[in-house]
C-alpha cells in the first residue's frame, strides 16, 4: 500500500516514548491509517477488508452466491478481482 | 522502566550481529591457541543474553564507575583507554592518520591534480616501505652473518675489535661512554649526541612510526638495535651504569648546574630536581622533559620555555622546544603529586602530630652520615628543596600554577592535555578579522570542546550543530579536526565515545564527501574493532559498517587495499577485520571477486594471509549468514592449506574452523574439497600448524553424516592419542576440544571410546596439573562429561572415584565436578553396589577435607550424587552422613557451618524417601538450637535448611513444634541481611500457609508488622515473598486485623513500600473475597490525601486483575469511586483508575456488564488527549480493555467522530486509536464501517453486498 509515515508532526520529546513505538508498530500493518489520511484512501482499504472478510468466510459467502445465483466459486472470483481497484481510480490531488 | 528502555538500547548492529560477544577473540595472530571463546558455553549464553538487556550506553558511560576500586588502592582508577591497553594494542599510536586521497568518483575522467595522492601513489609509498623493509633485514642479516664469520675467525681479538665492530647503536652508545672518560672538555660533542634522538625521528624507522606526540621514546624503544639511536632514556639508563664518570666528577656536578639556570628563568612551585636524582624507570618510560620548567607545562605558549639558548642542551631541553606533550605533563603531575604526599615531615608537623608529653627528640647516631653518593640517592626519598640556596624567584604573572584558566565565551573547562589542540581557542582575537576558513576551524574547535568536555546540554547542542552543518563546515576540516583528537595518547573512554558519535553523525551527513578522508577514519576507527571494551567494538564496526555505506565500495576497496600486505601485523589484524565489517554491510557476493584475488596473490605471503583472515573474520562476525555463501568462501582460501608458508596454512586451518563452527550443523558438502589436504596435513605437521589444522578438523566433524564422522575420528584419532602427550599448553586445549567434539558425534561407537580412547585419554590428563589451570580444569571436565555420555557412567566414575582420596584438593575438587555433571546427566542406576561404596567414601572425604570452596563443587557434588542414588541405596550411609553434618555445624568456622547447612537442605528429600524422619527431627532440634548463630551466611543458611526439613516431614510432625519454632523465627525478621531475610520469610509464609492454627493471632499480627519492614527489601523474592505471606496470615486470622495493617501502611512516603501494600491488600481481597475488603478499602478513599488515594485505586486495580471474571459481582460496587477518579484533576488518579478500568474490562468480558462498561469509557475517553506517557498508556490499554468487553464495533463508533478532524493533533490522537482497533479486531470492523457517500460516477464507496436480503 502506498503509505507516507509523517514525522514531521512530532515533538522532539515525542521522539523516543512508548507511544512512538506504539504508532511505528501500527505503520507496519497493511490497512492501518494516519493523519494525513483522504477519504478515498481509508474507503478502498474498508473496501478491500470487506471483501477479504467475504471470501474469508465460507458462509457469508455461500449467502451472497444464494442472493446473486451465482457459484460460490464464481463469487470468490468476483470479490477478488473487485479488490483490486475497488473504488476506481483515485482523484486529483488538490494540494499536488 | 527497564522494559521500557530496553527497545531503545537495542543499536542496529547488536541486532544485526545477534549481540554475541562470543567471537570477539583478540588474538595477535595465530588464534590457534585461543579457545577461551569456546570455553565455557554457559558463560556464552549470559553474555549473550545480556548483551541485549542493557541500559542505553550512554547511561552506562555516564554511570560514576569504579567504585570498589577505588576502596582498594585510595586512588581512584585511572580511565585512561591506554592504561588498559596491552602492548599490541598500543601499536594503534603507532599509525599515522594518512593524508587525504583522490577521489576518483567525484573528479570524474579529469587527471588527478599532481599533489592529491591517488591510488597508484599510495601503492607505491606501500611497496617501498616493503622493500626498504626488506632491504634492512637482508642488511641485517649480512651483517650478523659477518659479525659470526669475523667473531668465528678472531676468537682472540674480539675484545679489542669490539668496539669498532658491534652494531652502531652499540658504537654510538660508546662514544658516549667515551666521552664521559674524557671528561667535561668535549661536552659540545656530547651536545651533538643528545641531539640525535630528534634526528632519528624526523626520518620513519621501520615500523614507519612517526612517533605520535609523547609515545617516541615508546617507539624507538620498539625499534630494532639496528637502527637504534640513543633515546634520552637509555643514555640516561646508561650512565647510571657509570655512576663513577658522572656522578663523583666534577661533569656530573656541570649537569647539575644545567637545571639551574631554567630554574630561575622559569620559577616553580615545583622544586628543581638534579637530572641524576630521577630514577631510572621514570626516564625509560620516555618522559625527557620532567626536568626543568615543571611549572611551566601548565601553560605552554605562555611561559617562556627556559634552556633554549643553553650551550649544553639537557635532555630535557630538547623535548621542551616543542611543546610538551600531553603524557609528560601527566607524568609531571603524577609525580609533583607523590612528592607532595612523601615530603619528610617538619618538625612542627611532628609537633602537632604527638602529644607533647611522653616523646623525646633524639640526637641522631654519630655514626649517620647523610647520603650523598647520587648513586644511592636515587633511592633516597627526595627533598622538597632540591637547591641547596633560596633565590627569590622573579615574578612571573603569567604563571598559572594549577588553577585552569578561565575559558572565555562559556567554553567548558579545558584540560591541560586538550591545550595543544584547542590551544588556538584561548587567543582571544577578534573573529571578525580572521579569514573565512580560521573562523570556520575556530567554529569546528569550540563544538568540539563543547562535545568532549562540555555539560550534558552543551555536548547535545554542539553535537546537533556539528550534525546539521556538516556539508557546510566540510569533510577535510571536519577530519583534520576530530581524528588527531582520536588519537591522543590521555583519551578517556567516555571521550573517545563521544568523538566517536560525533564522526558517525557526521559521516551520515556528509555521505560521499567522506570518500577522500576514508583511510584516515579507518587508522582512527579500526583499534575499535580490537578493543577489549565491547561495546566500543559495536561502535566501531557500526562506524565502519556506515562508512562503507557512504563511501561504496570501490572506495573502500581503495583505501584499505594497501594495509592487506602491509608489514606490520597490526595493520593487517585490524584491516582485515575492518574488511570483515565492511563485507557484512555490504554483502558478502560483492566482496568475494576481490577476496579470491587477495587470497591468491603471488607477490607477498602477507596479502594472501590477511585475505584468508577476513574469510575468518567474516564468519566469525556473520555466524550462520555465511551459509549461502559457504561454498564459495572456502574454495577461496582452500589452497591455502598446502601454501609454502606456514602462517598462511594455520589461518587458512583457522579460517575452515570458522567458517564451520558459523555453519554448524550444515553446509558439510562445502567442505569436500578441503578434507583430503586437511587430513593429510595433520600427518605432515608439526606444532601450531597441527594445532590449527586439528581445530579445523574438530569443528567439521560434528557436521558430517554418521558414518563418515566415525571413519574420519578414526583417522584423526591416531594423530590426538599421539597428541595427547604434548607438553603444549595449547596444544592440550585443542586436542581435549577436538576429542570433545569427536566423541560427541553421533557415528562414533562407545566401544571404540572404551577400547582406544579412554586409556590414553585418562593416562594423560586426569593427572593433578590439570586441575591447576582454569581453562584446562573446565575444558576436561567439559570433555569426560561429554565422554561419559558416550560410555555410561561406570567406565568414568569407576576410573577417577579413586580420586577423590587424592591429596592435592584442587584435583579432588575436579574429580568431584566431572563425577557431579556426569551423574546429574545420567543418573546412578549403572552404579553398582561395590562403586556406591567407594563413591559415598571418597565423597564423604573429599567434603570433610576441603579447606575452601568458593563455588560449592563438593557440595553440589555431594548432594548431586545423594540424590542420584536415592531411596533406599543412600540409608545404609545416612547415620554416617548426619553425624558428620552434626560434628561439622559445631565446627568453628563459619564456612564449614554453612557447608553443613545447606547440606541438609540439599539431602532433605532424600532423608525423606529413606524415612528418616527421626533423624530428621533430631536434624531439626540441632538446628533450632542454632538459630543464635552471629554470621547471617550461617544463619540464612540454616534457616534454609530448617525449611527444607519443614517441606518434607510436614507442621504436625515438625520438631521442635511449629508454636516454638515461630516466635523464635520473628525477631530474625529483623535481620536486614538479604540471605537472612529470603530464607526467613520463605519459612514463615510456608507455616503461615500450612500450619497457621499452631501459632496464637497475636503472633501472626506481631509478624504482620514485621513484615511491613521487610516490603522495604531490595530483592524482589523477598518482597514477592512478603507479600504472600500477607495472604496466608490473612487467611489464618481473618481479613479485618491485617488489612487495617495494610491501610495504614498506604501513608507512608516510600512509593516502594506503597505499591508493594496495594499489592498485599489485593492478595488478601484475593484470598479472602473481595467483599471483606472492599467496604474498609473504598472507605479509604475518602482520606483527602494523595497517597491513599492513589493506592487506593492501584489496589483496585491489582485486585480486579487478580480476581478476573469473580469481578462482575463488584464492578456495579466500585463504578462510582472510578467515575470520581477518572474526573480527578490528579493525573496520577486518571491513570490508575484507567488501568483499574483495563483490568475489570477484561475480566468481566461476556458476563454482561456492558452497562456498567459503556458508562465507564464515557468517563475514560476525554483522557485520549493526555500527553504524559504513562497516563496515555493507561487509557490506551483501557480503551483496548473496551474493545475486548464491548466489541470493537462500540468503540468504532466513539472513533469515527474524530477521524477527519480540523486539526491534525485530533486526528492523529483518533486515527492511533483507529490503528489499534483495526489491528486489534479488523475483521469485526467490517459490518461496523460506516456508509460513505460515493463521489461522483468515478469513486464508488458503498458496499452493496451487505444489503443484500434474501
Amino acid at each position: 500500500m502506498f503509505f507516507i509515515f509523517n514525522l514531521n508532526g512530532w515533538q522532539a520529546s515525542d521522539r523516543f516514548n512508548i507511544n512512538s513505538q506504539l504508532e511505528h508498530l501500527q505503520a507496519k500493518y497493511v490497512g492501518t491509517g494516519h493523519a494525513d489520511m483522504n477519504r478515498f484512501e481509508w474507503a478502498v482499504n474498508i473496501q478491500r477488508d470487506s471483501y477479504a472478510s467475504y471470501v474469508g468466510h465460507y458462509p457469508m459467502l455461500a449467502y451472497f452466491a444464494i442472493a446473486e445465483n451465482e457459484s460460490i466459486g464464481r463469487e470468490r472470483y468476483n470479490f477478488m478481482q473487485k479488490m483490486l481497484l475497488p473504488c476506481g481510480l483515485p482523484p486529483e490531488r488538490e494540494d499536488e | 522502566m527497564e522494559a521500557a528502555l530496553a527497545p531503545n538500547s537495542i543499536t542496529f548492529d547488536t541486532e544485526l550481529y545477534d549481540g554475541s560477544n562470543r567471537f570477539e577473540d583478540y588474538n595477535r595472530e595465530i588464534p590457534a591457541n585461543d579457545e577461551e571463546e569456546n570455553a565455557d558455553a554457559m558463560d556464552n549464553e549470559v553474555a549473550r543474553k545480556l548483551a541485549s538487556y542493557t541500559a542505553p550506553r550512554s547511561l552506562l558511560n555516564e554511570m560514576p564507575r569504579g567504585g570498589d576500586d577505588d576502596e582498594s588502592t585510595g586512588f581512584p582508577k585511572s580511565q585512561k583507554i591506554i592504561d588498559r591497553e596491552d602492548e599490541y594494542r598500543r601499536r594503534r599510536l603507532n599509525q599515522v592518520i594518512s593524508p587525504e586521497r583522490h577521489d576518483a568518483f567525484a573528479n570524474g575522467d579529469k587527471t588527478p591534480k599532481p599533489e592529491t595522492r591517488s591510488y597508484a601513489d599510495i601503492m607505491r609509498e606501500a611497496a617501498l616501505k616493503r622493500e626498504k623493509e626488506e632491504t634492512l633485514k637482508v642488511i641485517a642479516r649480512r651483517k650478523k652473518e659477518e659479525e659470526e664469520n669475523k667473531a668465528a675467525g678472531k676468537e682472540k681479538e674480539r675484545e679489542r675489535e669490539q668496539q669498532p665492530q658491534a652494531q652502531p647503536s652499540q658504537k654510538r652508545r660508546n662514544r658516549w661512554d667515551q666521552n664521559q672518560e674524557k671528561s667535561d672538555g668535549k661536552k659540545a660533542k656530547t651536545g651533538l649526541d643528545w641531539d640525535m634522538p630528534e634526528d632519528g625521528m624526523s626520518t620513519p624507522g621501520r615500523w614507519d612510526a612517526t612517533p605520535t606526540p609523547g609515545r617516541m621514546g615508546d617507539a624507538l624503544s620498539r625499534k630494532n638495535r639496528w637502527d637504534e639511536t640513543p633515546t634520552p632514556g637509555r643514555t640516561g639508563a646508561d650512565s647510571d651504569s657509570t655512576p663513577a664518570g658522572g656522578g663523583a666528577t666534577p661533569a656530573g656536578m656541570a649537569w647539575d648546574a644545567t637545571p639551574k639556570l631554567s630554574g630561575l628563568a622559569t620559577p616553580t612551585p615545583k622544586r628543581q630536581r638534579s637530572r641524576w636524582d630521577e630514577t631510572p624507570a621514570t626516564m625509560g618510560s620516555a618522559t625527557p622533559g620532567a626536568t626543568p620548567g615543571g611549572g611551566a607545562a601548565y601553560t605552554p605558549g605562555v611561559t617562556p620555555v627556559g634552556g633554549v639558548e643553553l650551550a649544553t642542551p639537557t635532555p630535557g631541553a630538547i623535548n621542551l622546544r616543542g611543546a610538551i606533550t600531553p603524557e609528560q605533563y601527566n607524568l609531571l603531575r603524577w609525580e609533583k603529586d607523590i612528592e607532595d604526599r612523601n615530603r619528610p615531615l617538619t618538625d612542627e608537623e611532628l609537633d602537632t602530630m604527638f602529644p607533647q608529653e611522653g616523646y623525646k627528640i633524639l640526637e641522631p647516631p654519630a655514626s649517620y652520615v647523610p647520603i650523598r653518593t647520587p648513586a644511592r640517592k636515587l633511592l633516597a626519598t627526595p627533598t622538597p628543596m632540591g637547591t641547596p640556596l633560596y633565590a627569590i624567584p622573579e615574578e612571573n604573572r603569567g604563571q598559572q600554577f594549577d588553577v585552569p584558566k578561565e575559558m572565555p565565551g562559556g567554553l567548558p573547562f579545558m584540560k591541560p592535555e586538550d591545550y595543544q589542540y584547542f590551544g588556538a581557542l584561548l587567543n582571544e582575537e577578534d573573529e571578525e578579522e580572521l579569514s573565512p576558513d580560521e573562523q570556520k576551524e575556530r567554529k569546528i574547535m569550540k563544538l568540539l570542546l563543547k562535545v568532549k568536555n562540555g555539560s550534558p546540554p552543551q555536548r547535545k547542542t554542539a553535537l546537533r550543530q556539528l550534525t546539521d552543518k556538516a556539508r557546510e563546515l566540510g569533510a577535510g576540516p571536519l577530519f583534520n579536526r576530530i581524528l588527531p583528537l582520536l588519537m591522543q595518547p590521555t583519551l578517556e573512554d567516555q571521550e573517545r565515545h563521544l568523538l566517536v558519535k560525533v564522526i558517525d553523525r557526521v559521516l551520515y551527513k556528509l555521505d560521499e564527501l567522506v570518500r577522500p578522508y576514508v583511510h584516515k577514519i579507518l587508522v582512527v576507527i579500526e583499534p575499535l574493532l580490537i578493543d577489549e571494551d565491547y561495546y566500543a567494538r559495536v561502535e566501531g564496526r557500526e562506524i565502519i559498517s556506515n562508512l562503507s555505506k557512504a563511501a561504496g565500495l570501490a572506495t573502500m576497496i581503495a583505501a584499505m587495499r594497501p594495509d592487506i600486505d602491509n608489514i606490520d601485523e597490526y595493520v593487517r589484524n585490524t584491516t582485515a577485520r575492518a574488511f570483515s565489517v565492511v563485507a557484512s554491510a555490504l554483502g558478502i557476493p560483492a566482496l568475494l571477486p576481490f577476496l579470491k584475488a587477495v587470497c591468491q596473490s603471488k607477490k607477498s605471503w602477507q596479502a594472501r594471509h590477511t585475505g584468508i583472515k577476513i574469510v575468518q573474520q567474516i564468519a566469525i562476525l556473520i555466524g550462520c549468514a555465511v551459509l549461502p555463501h559457504l561454498r564459495s568462501l572456502v574454495e577461496i582460501i582452500e589452497h591455502g592449506l598446502n601454501d609454502e608458508n606456514q602462517k598462511v596454512r594455520t589461518i587458512t586451518a583457522l579460517s575452515l574452523a570458522a567458517l564451520a563452527e558459523a555453519a554448524a550443523p550444515y553446509g558439510i558438502e562445502s567442505f569436500d574439497s578441503v578434507l583430503k589436504p586437511l587430513w593429510k596435513g595433520i600427518r605432515s605437521h608439526r606444532g601450531k600448524v597441527l594445532a590449527a589444522f586439528l581445530k579445523a578438523i574438530g569443528f567439521i566433524i560434528p557436521l558430517m553424516d554418521a558414518i563418515y564422522a566415525s571413519y574420519y575420528t578414526k583417522e584423526v584419532m591416531v594423530i590426538l592419542i599421539r597428541e595427547f602427550q604434548s607438553p603444549d599448553e595449547e596444544m592440550k586445549k585443542i586436542v581435549l576440544k577436538v576429542v570433545k567434539q569427536c566423541v560427541s558425534t553421533e557415528g562414533v561407537e562407545a566401544d571404540y571410546i572404551r577400547s582406544d580412547i579412554l586409556p590414553e585419554f585418562f593416562r594423560n590428563f586426569w593427572v593433578r596439573r590439570m586441575a591447576l589451570d582454569r581453562r584446562n580444569y573446565r575444558q576436561l571436565v567439559d570433555t569426560t562429561v561429554e565422554i561419559a555420555n558416550k560410555v555410561g557412567v561406570p567406565d568414568i566414575v569407576g576410573r577417577i572415584v579413586e580420586d577423590l582420596k587424592d591429596e592435592s584438593e584442587p584435583y579432588r575438587r575436579m574429580v568431584m565436578e566431572t563425577i557431579e555433571k556426569v551423574v546429574a546427566n545420567l543418573g546412578a542406576s549403572d552404579i553398582d553396589a561395590r562403586l556406591e561404596e567407594l563413591l559415598i567414601d571418597g565423597i564423604l572425604y573429599a567434603f570433610q577435607e576441603q579447606t575452601s570452596d568458593d563455588a560449592n563443587v563438593m557440595l553440589n557434588g555431594f548432594g548431586a550424587v545423594v540424590n542420584a542414588l536415592g531411596g533406599q541405596r543412600v540409608k545404609p550411609y545416612l547415620p554416617q552422613i548426619c553425624g558428620t553434618i552434626k560434628w561439622r555445624l559445631n565446627n568453628k568456622s563459619a564456612k564449614v557451618r554453612q557447608q553443613a547447612a545447606d547440606l541438609i537442605s540439599r539431602i532433605a528429600v532424600v532423608m525423606k524417601q529413606c524415612q528418616e524422619e527421626q533423624l530428621m527431627g533430631h536434624l531439626g532440634v540441632v538446628l533450632y538450637e542454632y538459630l543464635g548463630e552471629e554470621y547471617p551466611e550461617v544463619l540464612g543458611s540454616i534457616l534454609g535448611a530448617l525449611k527444607a526439613i519443614v517441606n518434607v516431614i510436614g507442621m504436625t510432625k515438625m520438631t521442635p513444634p511449629i508454636k516454638d519454632l515461630l516466635p523464635r523465627l520473628t525477631p530474625i525478621l529483623k535481620n536486614r541481611h538479604e540471605k537472612v531475610q529470603e530464607n526467613c520469610i520463605d519459612l514463615v509464609g510456608r507455616i503461615a500457609d500450612r500450619g497457621a492454627e499452631f501459632v496464637p493471632a497475636r503472633e501472626w499480627m506481631r509478624i504482620c508488622f514485621e513484615l511491613l519492614e521487610m516490603l522495604k527489601a531490595h530483592k524482589k523474592g523477598i518482597r514477592r515473598a512478603t507479600v504472600n505471606t500477607f495472604g496466608y496470615i490473612a487467611k489464618a486470622i481473618g481479613p479485618q486485623d491485617v488489612l487495617a495493617t495494610l491501610l495504614n501502611n498506604l501513608k507512608v512516603q516510600e512509593r516502594q513500600n506503597r505499591v508493594c501494600t496495594t499489592v498485599a491488600i489485593a492478595i488478601v481481597a484475593e484470598t479472602c473475597s473481595p467483599f471483606t475488603v472492599l467496604p474498609a478499602l473504598m472507605n479509604e478513599y475518602r482520606v483527602p490525601e494523595l497517597n491513599v488515594q492513589n493506592g487506593v485505586l492501584k489496589s483496585l486495580s491489582f485486585l480486579f486483575e487478580y480476581i478476573g471474571e469473580m469481578g462482575k459481582d463488584y464492578i456495579y460496587a466500585v463504578t462510582p469511586l472510578l467515575e470520581d477518579a477518572l474526573m480527578d484533576r490528579d493525573l496520577v488518579h486518571r491513570q490508575t483508575a484507567a488501568s483499574a478500568v483495563k483490568h475489570m474490562a477484561l475480566g468481566v468480558a461476556g458476563l454482561g456488564c456492558e452497562d456498567a462498561l459503556v458508562h465507564l469509557l464515557n468517563y475514560v475517553w476525554p483522557n485520549i488527549f493526555e500527553t504524559s506517557p504513562h497516563v496515555i498508556n493507561a487509557v490506551m490499554e483501557a480503551i483496548e480493555g473496551m474493545r475486548v468487553a464491548l466489541g470493537a464495533a462500540v468503540v468504532l463508533n466513539y472513533c469515527l467522530q474524530g477521524l477527519f478532524h480540523p486539526a491534525r493533533k485530533v486526528r492523529e490522537v483518533y486515527w492511533k486509536i483507529y490503528n489499534s482497533l483495526y489491528i486489534g479486531a479488523q475483521d469485526a470492523l467490517v459490518a461496523a464501517y460506516p456508509v460513505l457517500e460515493d463521489e461522483g460516477d468515478m469513486n464508488v464507496y458503498s458496499r452493496p453486498e451487505l444489503t443484500m436480503f434474501i
